[in-house]
């Protein structure tokens, strides 16, 4: 038998062409939805006086969070940011008091329904507050916000807020303590539920995905609702409570099911922040990621004093999303990554 | 051996999966802000057609189906196996029962295939999406009757039943959707 010579293989199908290609992928009413919601950020702020600013997008530093991928830009040799975080503490550490920044930051490899690897950030910063204040304008703010979009059909105005800690939220949804758990224990609750086959993890990694395939589908479904009180492991920039054992003090935000902000009691010390950073390249390695520069002008910030500040970043366009009633992070973005 | 990573997922995808080849339905990633990044897929084993769920961590690798469709001509069956041949190579493949699956009801002879190869031997065949086929066996209708009101199983010759118009007679071609095995006209009306 011969084998069969190229001409014979199947034919390719001609490649589609899409005409509508260069249209928007958001609809009219969502894209004016959005200016609304820029205008209504603005307003709000203004009226509780926190600051607008702008850091820069580039930095010759990139984030050690093993869990996010940095973009370099080529020439250049700079990041793009992953978020405005640390460039706002350094302002924070100046003495410019409550300030708040919107923009885009870029996060290779994210995409999804729900992602995209360009995106757009709020954050702001509240020197001298306590988490549960900063919950409460998180709250406040998206109130605000959903009153002022102009949107048929009109979302919802009033929405109940509640608060759970990660570790009821675990106990009371898996019957185990995220605490006191092997990565066995985890595996064992996932394949109870016929989930999880042939995947190995660590504690976190197995606690992430009890959280997005168990959890998360039922947070928010009433209203706002805040987890708080992560475990240490997954602190990230906040800082740890004294209690025994300790926690993080970090919460963040469901609506629908979906994650939209995450916030800190931030990390003040400069000692434990470099610590943190360590740990980061050290996972980093181990997982053979590559090593990164890390933000040491970010460091020197800290130790000359980062007021005790709470902080929080919210997802615009999944805030939009929802408020619109879109499936899709693409049908509240005027032109998706593959039509960029 | 070829493999793709998660971030290549998509629908149509042929996969390994525990010695057998999957095709992607759905994928979605699914990413914690500050945390673990999964894919998680739905999949159908190319074999059995059941589709399930699983996870894969994101950036992890899975090994390459090599899994591919052509067309090919149905030329007999020797009693245990369906013979297909390239139209151009004339090269001949086999496909066993579990292959040619519910496609038996509605190939004959020179009929052109949709077979999808799994290292080169078929795996699933798709009968054309439309077929002409002869009446064997009905019940005779009214005569005269030509509305198409009601209807009659006939058993056409491949031995598929088939719901029919009364007015339609045993010795007739009709067109069947393969896709739904439902009728859609007498031959002859083409």
């Amino acid at each position: 038998m011969c084998p069969a010579p190229e001409t014979n293989k199947r034919v390719p199908q001609p490649a589609q062409v899409d005409l509508n290609a260069w249209r928007p992928s958001a609809a009219q009413p969502v894209l004016r939805a959005r200016a609304q919601m820029l205008a209504g950020i603005r307003a709000f702020f203004a009226a509780r006086e926190v600051l607008e600013v702008e850091t820069p997008m580039l930095s010759q530093a990139a984030t050690t969070d093993p869990a996010l991928a940095s973009m370099r830009v080529a020439g250049l040799g700079y990041w793009l940011h992953t978020s405005p975080e640390l460039p706002m503490k350094r302002l924070l550490a100046s003495g410019l008091g409550p300030i708040y920044q919107i923009c885009r930051v870029f996060r290779d490899g994210e995409r999804g329904r729900l992602h995209h690897p360009e995106f757009t950030l709020l954050e702001w910063y509240r020197p001298g507050w306590t988490l549960s204040a900063l919950m409460q304008e998180v709250a406040d703010l998206v109130h605000d916000l959903l009153h002022r979009l102009e949107l048929p059909p009109k979302p919802p105005l009033e929405l109940p807020v509640e608060f759970i800690r990660y570790r009821e939220l675990f106990q009371c949804g898996l019957d185990i303590d995220p605490w006191h758990c092997s990565p066995r224990e985890l595996q064992a609750v996932a394949q109870a539920r016929g989930l999880g086959a042939g995947l190995k993890l660590d504690t976190d990694a197995w606690l992430d995905f009890l959280l997005t395939h168990c959890l998360e589908p039922q947070l928010g479904q009433h209203g706002l609702s805040f987890v708080q009180d992560y475990p240490p492991s997954q602190a990230a920039l906040a800082r740890l409570s004294e209690d025994d054992p300790p926690h993080a003090q970090r919460f963040e935000l469901y609506w629908q099911g979906i994650e939209l902000a995450n916030g800190f009691q931030e990390l003040t010390d400069a000692a434990q922040q470099r610590q943190r950073f360590a740990e980061d390249q050290a996972v980093r390695a181990a997982s053979g990621l590559a090593p990164v520069a890390q933000d040491e002008q970010f460091l020197a910030a800290l130790e000359a004093g980062l007021p005790e500040s709470a902080g929080v970043a919210l997802g615009l366009d999944r805030l939009l999303m929802l408020a619109c009633g879109a499936e899709r992070i693409d049908q509240v973005l005027a032109f998706p990554i593959e039509r960029a | 051996m070829a493999s793709y990573k998660t971030n290549e997922f998509k629908g149509g995808l042929k996969i390994m999966l525990d010695g057998d080849p999957y095709n992607i339905v759905e994928n979605e990633f699914v990413k914690p802000g500050k945390g673990q990044a999964f894919n998680r897929v739905k999949i159908k084993n190319l074999k059995t057609g059941r589709v399930v769920e699983r996870t894969f961590k994101s950036g992890d690798s899975v090994e390459a189906a090599d899994v591919h469709d052509t067309e090919l001509q149905y030329l007999y069956n020797d009693g245990e196996v369906w013979h297909f041949m390239h139209p151009e190579t004339f090269e001949q493949l086999a496909a066993d029962e579990a292959a040619v699956g519910e496609a038996v009801k509605w190939i004959k002879e020179q009929d052109m295939c949709s077979v999808t190869l799994w290292n080169g031997v078929p795996l699933s065949v798709e009968p054309p999406n439309f077929v002409v086929l002869e009446i064997t066996e009905t019940d005779p209708g009214l005569k005269g009757d030509t509305s198409g009101g009601g209807g009659k199983p006939a058993t056409l010759e491949t031995g598929a039943v088939v719901n029919v118009p009364l007015f339609v007679q045993i010795g007739e071609m009709i067109k069947v959707d393969t896709r739904t095995g439902a009728y859609v006209s007498r031959a002859r009306d083409e």
